[in-house]
């Protein structure tokens, strides 16, 4: 199946967003297919956590057009886009340490007990969310001994994990995560792409935004690169070496409407050791 | 795909004895039990149902203050506005039914909606502006200090309509006196205790404590709940108030000087952070028991009440300290 016969689950169509004389989204466009794991890479004031806000409803583009699934939609706020089912895992993971990994997959989101107890006194089914949550984590294979461990007892990755499984459990079509291996080591940043790959391979759509290329390289299905506010590419990994991709990135490559490459920037290219394919 | 890809079956869940000594309230209560077998191995006239009802009793105003003062410090914050706001709410009352020729209920639920009001006005200042906790209520404790004696022109109100000392009446359990303002201050605790730990509300009071970023991140509507907590600190204080009054029988403007810093430290006895998030309700109670008894048990042993603050004072650098190598171990 080509790209050019499926419905893109999040689709996005010159989107502008300015800040008085900066422009941080100028005419963007961004396309995520079904299933699959697109990594978003730019060098840093490219732009892309502006777009990333835009497409999680952390900030209202001035023009341009959202589609998810085909449909258009505005999100008023990040709780506006979670609604629509994209949820994102955040840099800082938004957790509250002390509580329970069960608690921190249900913040926000409690669960509350049938009946009389629920409805007039309000009580959690703290059960409910427990078996709940156990579900979710075996869902992604993600083990841990306890589910009413305080999240702060975690190491990294596995915090991560808890911040990756509650995104998902929530999201109905997008799974954003925001540089989720940046702050691990090796082994456990390998831990976390197996993660992503279990969220793909369950059939979820995920948009990562990473710095780090090997990373991308290792997992990406397509990789969009973003440059001066706009997608000036959008690639497969197969298609182009590492080193090409960066080239793309800092300008010093273009890609052609057939998908090779021209050099732009013959200086910068020459210095990175890059040609046109 | 096989088995578990991530090797976290190597994570060792926390011993028996560090889950015990993480839990907050494990310390405060060992600590309450140990200091009731102390005295009642010391004094005769300690383990008895009439001097457990007396310690209630005395423990009550402060008690109802430290609920207040526990919702605030989960958030991280802290109220030193408590006791003046309290004495303000008990003069209000007083002056209005007394002098003012209101009826008591109407003075009552006057007092209510004023406490309520201070804490209302604390949290929008807290949250909005937004201001330290500390300097918002430090502020506060001399704007109701002054309201306190400018409408009560120093006087003691006295004459107070029965109802408005209702709480201080007694009924018999056994042998024993209960007054019906323990079980107020009883059955607040138990509400409270409720609220935080079996609603969603509870949750996200902790979650704010524990990381605001992350309550705001999933949703939770930070403003509205910390403005929430203060106004309903400011309530409770209300009633405070009215208990202030059922057990002293006059509206007093000197009273509830140092109620501000005894609820904090029976708050921090009953084990809860003051970095926010964790913490218990149940906890507070435990360290409103631990003044209480101490303060008792060291009277009727015959030590001069001056010690019994430096006993107190010494109880809660303690208990700090326990609190801090308890959450290291922990980790």
């Amino acid at each position: 199946m080509s790209p050019a016969d499926v419905t893109p689950v999040l689709q996005a169509r010159g989107l502008v967003k300015r800040y008085g004389h900066v422009t941080a989204i100028d005419g963007a466009d961004f396309d995520l297919l079904p299933g699959e794991v697109l990594a978003v890479i730019g060098d840093n004031g490219a732009g892309k956590t502006s777009l990333i806000k835009a497409l999680t409803g952390a900030l209202t583009p001035d023009e341009g057009e959202i589609r998810l699934n085909g449909e258009p939609v505005r999100f008023t706020g990040p709780q506006s886009a979670r609604q629509y089912g994209i949820e994102t895992v955040y840099q800082d993971l938004a957790v509250a340490a002390s509580m329970d990994i069960a608690s921190n997959m249900f913040l926000g989101r409690e669960l509350r007990r049938p009946g009389f107890l629920g409805g007039a006194l309000r009580m959690l089914d703290k059960k409910r969310m427990r078996q709940e949550a156990a579900v979710h984590m075996a869902d992604l294979k993600i083990g841990l001994r306890s589910l009413t461990q305080p999240v702060e007892t975690l190491s990294g990755g596995q915090r991560q994990a808890v911040a990756v499984a509650r995104s998902v459990a929530w999201a109905k079509s997008v799974v954003v995560m925001d540089e989720p291996t940046a702050a691990l080591g090796v082994k456990e940043s390998g831990q976390v792409l197996d993660l992503i790959r279990r969220v793909r391979d369950k059939g979820m759509p995920v948009v990562l935004i990473s710095h780090n290329m090997p990373h991308v390289f290792e997992i990406a299905d397509r990789i969009h690169v973003h440059r001066l506010g706009r997608r000036e590419a959008l690639i497969k990994p197969s298609d182009h070496s590492m080193a090409e991709v960066v080239a793309i990135m800092t300008g010093a490559l273009k890609v052609n409407d057939d998908g090779g490459t021209v050099v732009a920037d013959a200086d910068a290219a020459q210095a990175a050791g890059v040609s046109a394919h | 795909m096989t088995a578990t890809a991530l090797p976290y079956d190597q994570l060792k869940g926390p011993t028996t004895v560090r889950r015990l000594l993480a839990t907050p309230t494990t310390g405060p209560l060992a600590a309450l039990l140990l200091a009731c077998v102390f005295f009642s191995l010391t004094t005769e006239q300690f383990l008895s149902g009439g001097n457990f009802s007396l310690i209630v009793q005395q423990v009550m105003v402060v008690g109802t203050l430290a609920i207040g003062q526990t919702l605030i410090i989960l958030t991280a914050g802290i109220d030193l506005s408590c006791g003046a706001v309290m004495a303000f709410g008990s003069i209000v009352i007083a002056k209005t039914a007394a002098q003012g020729g209101l009826p008591p209920l109407a003075a009552i639920t006057l007092g209510l909606v004023v406490c309520a009001g201070f804490g209302l006005v604390n949290g929008l200042l807290v949250r909005l502006i937004p201001l330290p906790p500390f300097i918002v209520t430090l502020g506060m404790l001399n704007v109701a200090f002054a309201l306190t004696h400018i409408y009560s022109a120093e006087q003691t109100i006295t004459n107070l309509p029965a109802p408005l000392t209702a709480l201080g009446e007694t009924f018999p359990l056994g042998n024993t006196d209960i007054t019906y303002g323990s079980l107020v201050t009883i059955a607040l605790f138990l509400i409270f205790a409720y609220a935080l730990s079996g609603t969603s509300w509870g949750r996200h009071v902790y979650a704010l404590g524990d990381s605001p970023e992350a309550a705001r991140l999933n949703g939770i509507r930070t403003s509205r709940l910390t403005v929430g907590i203060y106004t309903l600190a400011g309530l409770v204080y209300g009633i405070a108030a009215l208990l202030m009054l059922s057990r002293t029988g006059v509206g007093d403007p000197q009273a509830g000087q140092t109620d501000n810093l005894d609820s904090i430290t029976a708050v921090v006895l009953g084990g809860t952070s003051l970095f926010g998030g964790r913490g218990a309700v149940l906890g507070t109670f435990i360290g409103v028991l631990i003044v209480g008894v101490f303060r008792n048990g060291l009277q009727l042993m015959g030590v001069a009440s001056i010690y019994q603050t430096l006993i107190t004072g010494v109880l809660v650098i303690l208990a700090v300290t326990v609190d801090q190598i308890s959450r290291r171990k922990a980790r």
